[in-house]
């Protein structure tokens, strides 16, 4: 019997499989398709302070094996994911939930942060200090090692979960940014949040995303994910979510044996509804063809 | 919503790069005229959100026109081909405000999914007057079929090639219940400066996922953000925030 369990910073999961944010909503879309609890956890829709519409349409481009969005952190602010969206989820969703948060300043990181972590529901909290989409905030905090760590500093003096911090692959340098989080008491590292990318319409000639720019993820950037996901582990001590195009249970494996603790699937869910659902039934077969017992002794164990 | 898998029964060009495909699959998921499907290509990391032009059960009809490389393969479709189609998706039309005179106006290929709201209309007992807008001859279709279902219909092109000369909104009559909509922006928004009833709007934009959970499509409205693939992408006019 094939052993899927595996545990992030202290609480088991039934599977290392966890819906990405921004690819999953709030749950309930896809608990009208099957039972998410079948799910290790997953990371809800990026909040915010306050409510955001995000950025102008079209927001979406198609690529080569992925898209590029730029939503711009979409939400309906803490207040309501609290007194609505969670509610909601808890009739769907029996475990606990990652909340992923966002902020376009420390003070702003802190409270939002705060705020979930008193939810009971809540089980981790991820900090993204990554999203490409937004102007004055998101990912300038994830790409300089000093204001990772200030943002990591003060979030931990406000909550008492795991923070797990969700880093840009757009950085010269992301082991220093790690380790700068890792030192400032960061409880685990998730990488790799998108790409920066765009595309052109040739028949209008201008770009194809409203504010040009976006986000580029899917079957693309997985190899640079488990680039990454391999420099980061090889060089902090506390846990490694991977993410980045994954797609079938042997993509989760191969992200373990870099030195994933748990898996992220963004892209895929946008494409495959079922996405994560077959991955989590897949696994097991492709740990018996690969003469893999248990998932969590497989961690790093490409090195 | 559902995942299924369709069959290709036929596949036939219509108008100037315009193709209808019939398939076959599970349709139990599929409510209301004005909804859409969301249909995988081979080679094509996203699926392409079509809407329903006509649906019985186990059978579902599409019209698209040839606008890229994934419309462009699905009019290579040829019998026996099969696709992977997300069933159900959006809210589609609400057909309860439709009064006996009914106006449904469509611009190209938003004419399809007033086509199984006009059967569905006058099995209600409304007698449905349509309006359909093309820019000349040879992209007209479905004028006949419509003709058939029992509507009354006006044809536009802006030529002049075929019909009145001109725009949907040159073709508009003065009396009539309740109003459909579906065609291209500057259409729909010249139908919402020029109607004086209430009625519904089906929109389009470019779609992530095409069930709400990328947040790829979401347009401002009266109550707030809404996702045209999910909340949408039908709206009553009151909801549309157009400054005409």
């Amino acid at each position: 019997m094939e052993d899927l369990r595996v545990n992030l910073c202290g609480t088991e999961l039934s599977n290392p499989v966890i819906p990405a944010s921004g690819t999953f909503g709030f749950g309930y879309e896809f608990a009208e398709l099957y039972d998410i609890n079948i799910l290790g956890t997953f990371s809800f829709k990026g909040t915010t302070r306050e409510p955001r519409y995000g950025n102008p349409l079209p927001r979406i481009a198609e690529c080569e094996a992925g898209i590029i969005n730029s939503i711009g952190l979409q939400n309906p602010g803490v207040d309501k994911v609290i007194s609505e969206e969670l509610p909601k989820l808890k009739k769907c969703f029996g475990k606990p939930v990652m909340a992923n948060i966002s902020g376009f300043s420390v003070e702003e990181f802190a409270y939002t942060c705060g705020k979930l972590d008193k939810e009971p529901q809540v089980g981790w909290i991820e900090v993204n200090v990554s999203c490409p989409n937004v102007h004055g905030g998101g990912m300038i905090f994830g790409t300089d090692p000093k204001a990772a760590a200030g943002i990591v500093a003060a979030v931990k003096k406000e909550v008492k979960k795991p923070v797990i911090v969700k880093l840009s692959p757009n950085v010269t340098d992301i082991v220093s940014i790690a380790l700068a989080c890792e030192a400032a008491g960061a409880d685990g590292i998730c990488l790799i949040n998108t790409m920066l990318g765009m595309r052109i319409n040739l028949k209008t000639k201008r770009p194809v995303i409203a504010n040009t720019m976006g986000g580029f993820s899917g079957p693309a950037v997985f190899p640079v994910a488990l680039r990454m996901v391999w420099q980061v582990s090889s060089a902090v001590k506390i846990p490694v979510v991977g993410c980045g195009g994954v797609s079938s249970a042997e993509d989760v494996i191969e992200m373990m044996l870099a030195g994933a603790t748990a898996v992220e699937v963004g892209c895929a869910n946008l494409v495959n509804p079922y996405a994560c659902k077959e991955i989590i039934e897949n696994l097991p077969g492709a740990m018996k063809k690969y003469g893999i017992t248990g998932l969590s002794d497989i961690i790093g164990g490409a090195k | 919503m559902k995942d299924g898998l369709f069959t290709t029964l036929s596949n036939r060009q219509i108008a100037q790069d315009v193709f209808m495909t019939e398939l076959s699959g599970d349709t139990s998921e599929i409510r209301n005229p004005g909804q859409f499907v969301n249909i995988a290509i081979d080679g094509l990391y996203l699926r392409r959100p079509i809407s329903v032009c006509d649906c019985s059960e186990g059978k579902l009809t599409v019209i698209f026109k040839v606008v890229g490389k994934g419309t462009g393969k699905m009019a290579e479709a040829a019998p026996g081909d099969k696709f992977k189609v997300l069933t159900g998706l959006g809210n589609g039309y609400d057909l309860s405000k439709a009064g006996t005179r009914p106006l449904l106006i469509g611009g190209g290929v938003g004419v399809p999914p007033l086509y199984l709201l006009a059967k569905k209309l006058i099995e209600k007992g409304s007698k449905p007057f349509t309006v359909m807008g093309f820019n000349s001859l040879q992209d007209v279709f479905f004028a006949e079929e419509f003709k058939k279902l029992g509507c009354d219909v006006a044809v536009t092109t802006v030529d002049g090639s075929l019909g009145i000369k001109g725009f949907v909104t040159d073709a508009m009559p003065s009396d009539y219940t309740y109003f459909y909509t579906c065609g291209p922006l500057p259409m729909l928004k010249a139908v919402y400066g020029r109607t004086e009833t209430s009625g519904q709007f089906s929109l389009e934009e470019r779609m992530g996922c095409g069930f709400g959970a990328c947040m790829g499509c979401s347009i401002m409205t009266a109550n707030g953000p809404k996702r045209v693939c999910k909340d949408g992408p039908v709206f009553e006019k009151e909801e549309l925030l157009w400054k005409i």
